[in-house]
């Protein structure tokens, strides 16, 4: 009896188990196909180059995919110099417990956890307004800087946290400066949680919306320097599929595009980080 | 340069002849020459002392054993003497040491030399996790070292030194953490002697090796003996009693570590003067 009840038992998760998953994938995979059927008659080098035209209906996406990397650039320059060093900080420069630490984790997460529309609205105005930036690429990069910013450096930090301790001892029981141990030891160890932490802030900025509309702006053309106004593709596609009629085709091919960029970027992180900790274990 | 100041000329036509019986009959390289003076060491985390009021001399180019049960400050001791201590928040020492005569207690002290001139070994082999090669180039780069040849020279005597080379010289640029326990535990050595220190500090350095590795590293430890000063924390009653000179019998009274004897190693063993260092040698206790 009892045994029959817990191989019941046993079923039973089993079954729960693979249902999520089965859920989760099939969710996924739904949404996928319905951008790859509906967006792939689109896709073609002639989108991927041309401006959009007649509101972007027809055209192409040429001038959005050009906004697009340069407000992920501007965003990623910022958040990784700014991030490396937050983390460093809370994870080496200050003991755990620390008073000034735990009020700087306590506002990262909250931080993380702050509607983008909130973002967008303090991007508009510190940098459109204040900083006297304007509708930017500028000021859309560093406000998506200011989002990633969280995710980033609690990742990093919580990397760094989970280095072993030996190394640590190690470093310091041969005379390395802090330095050294951090740039030859710490860093590389933690690099897989940097990338992690890279990924998901990517995701997060490639994914924003509302903080651009704000900050950004909505102009479609190419645009001339960093202090020109642009569009970002996941602005352009909500435009389109909220205030073009007849711009779902285009809504679609440009969502297509954004997962293959997406995809692409990862990659990139993935291949970067292994290249970055593969020279280190080499001769330099 | 790192200056060469570890050679001791009264040593050196011993090394081939010397055993443990020679220490006791005052062979020449245990001529008392302190290389490490502890006088009235007292050292507390967060205000609650943990170490209180040793004194001892370690003497130039020999072994000396620290022995004790666990949580005695036989650790603690011994992270002091290259102020890894520091690391520890809340830590603090009182009381002096003088290594060659400067006194390392000293908190204006260029604390990353001392780490340098006193090399120190881990109970868990600690490589770090970049290949064989950088283990030992990184921390001679970073104390100053720049040319190829030299360090090329040095990488390959430390690793000479601890009979890794043959072992390791075709996968100089693999990672350092495919090697076997005991290998990593001889790299960390290797990596330390590159440094060219005076001083080798070792936590129970054969504690998580297998039998076999742990024989090879003693070996190794035993080769060390005259060229470098050698201190070392072990529950291995039986490997301090091969590989040392001299022996140090640490206990806990009242939660805090104390030392109770020391001497040279035969005669603790062998004629412990206090009952506590009899009771432990003998087994009966801790």
């Amino acid at each position: 009896m009892l045994k029959s009840y817990f191989r019941l038992n046993d079923q039973m998760l089993t079954i729960i188990v693979w249902f999520s998953v089965v859920l989760v994938i099939s969710g996924f995979l739904w949404l996928l196909s319905d951008i790859v059927i509906h967006g792939i008659a689109k896709l073609n080098v002639g989108f991927l180059v041309n401006a959009p035209e007649n509101a972007g209906r027809d055209g192409g996406i040429g001038s959005i995919l050009v906004s697009t990397l340069l407000i992920l650039g501007v965003a990623l320059l910022a958040t990784i110099p700014l991030g490396l060093g937050t983390a460093v900080y809370l994870s080496e420069y200050t003991y755990r417990g620390n008073a000034m630490a735990r009020s700087i984790r306590l506002s990262l997460d909250v931080l993380a956890g702050v509607p983008s529309i909130v973002f967008g609205l303090f991007g508009n105005a510190l940098f459109c307004i204040w900083l006297g930036l304007g509708f930017s690429i500028l000021s859309g990069g560093l406000t998506l800087a200011c989002m990633m910013l969280p995710i980033f450096i609690r990742l990093t930090e919580s990397g760094l946290a989970a280095v072993a301790i030996e190394w640590r001892h190690g470093a310091s029981a041969l005379g390395l400066t802090h330095v050294a141990a951090l740039w030859h030891i710490l860093l590389p160890a933690a690099a897989p949680a940097i990338t992690a932490g890279l990924m998901l802030s990517i995701g997060r900025a490639l994914a924003e919306t509302a903080a651009l509309i704000f900050t950004s702006g909505y102009v479609d053309r190419m645009p001339d320097s960093l202090s020109d106004s642009g569009r970002a593709l996941s602005v352009h596609i909500y435009d389109l599929s909220m205030n073009v009629t007849g711009g779902d085709a285009s809504a679609y091919g440009s969502a297509l595009v954004l997962i293959v960029l997406l995809i692409i970027i990862y990659s990139l992180v993935v291949s970067l980080t292994d290249h970055f900790l593969s020279k280190r274990i080499a001769t330099s | 340069m790192i200056p060469d100041d570890i050679k001791l000329s009264g040593c050196a036509p011993f090394l081939t002849t010397y055993t443990l019986g020679e220490v006791e009959q005052g062979a020449a390289c245990c001529v008392p020459i302190p290389h490490i003076q502890v006088e009235n060491l007292c050292v507390s985390y967060h205000g609650k002392p943990v170490l209180e009021g040793v004194s001892l001399d370690i003497n130039k180019g020999c072994i000396t054993a620290l022995i004790g049960p666990s949580g005695c400050g036989k650790t603690t001791f011994l992270s002091t003497l290259n102020r890894l201590v520091d690391l520890i928040p809340g830590s603090r020492v009182q009381g002096r040491i003088r290594i060659d005569g400067v006194d390392v207690t000293d908190p204006s002290l260029d604390v990353l030399g001392l780490r340098r001139k006193v090399g120190m070994i881990f109970q868990k082999p600690n490589p770090f996790p970049i290949s064989i090669r950088r283990n030992i180039e990184m921390p001679l780069r970073e104390h100053g070292l720049r040319q190829r040849d030299d360090i090329n020279e040095r990488v390959e005597r430390a690793l000479r030194d601890v009979g890794l080379w043959e072992e390791v010289r075709g996968r100089l640029d693999t990672s350092a953490l495919a090697l076997s326990g005991g290998q990593q535990q001889r790299l960390c050595i290797a990596r330390a002697l590159a440094l060219e220190p005076s001083i080798l500090l070792m936590d129970e350095p054969c504690s998580a090796l297998d039998p076999i590795a742990s024989a090879v590293v003693e070996g190794l430890i035993q080769s060390l003996r005259n060229r470098y000063t050698v201190v070392i924390v072990t529950h291995n009653l039986a490997q301090a009693r091969r590989v040392a000179n001299y022996a140090a019998f640490f206990w806990m009274t009242e939660h805090v570590g104390k030392l109770i004897e020391f001497g040279y190693c035969q005669s603790l063993f062998e004629s412990p003067s206090h009952e506590l260092t009899a009771a432990y040698v003998t087994g009966i206790n801790g």
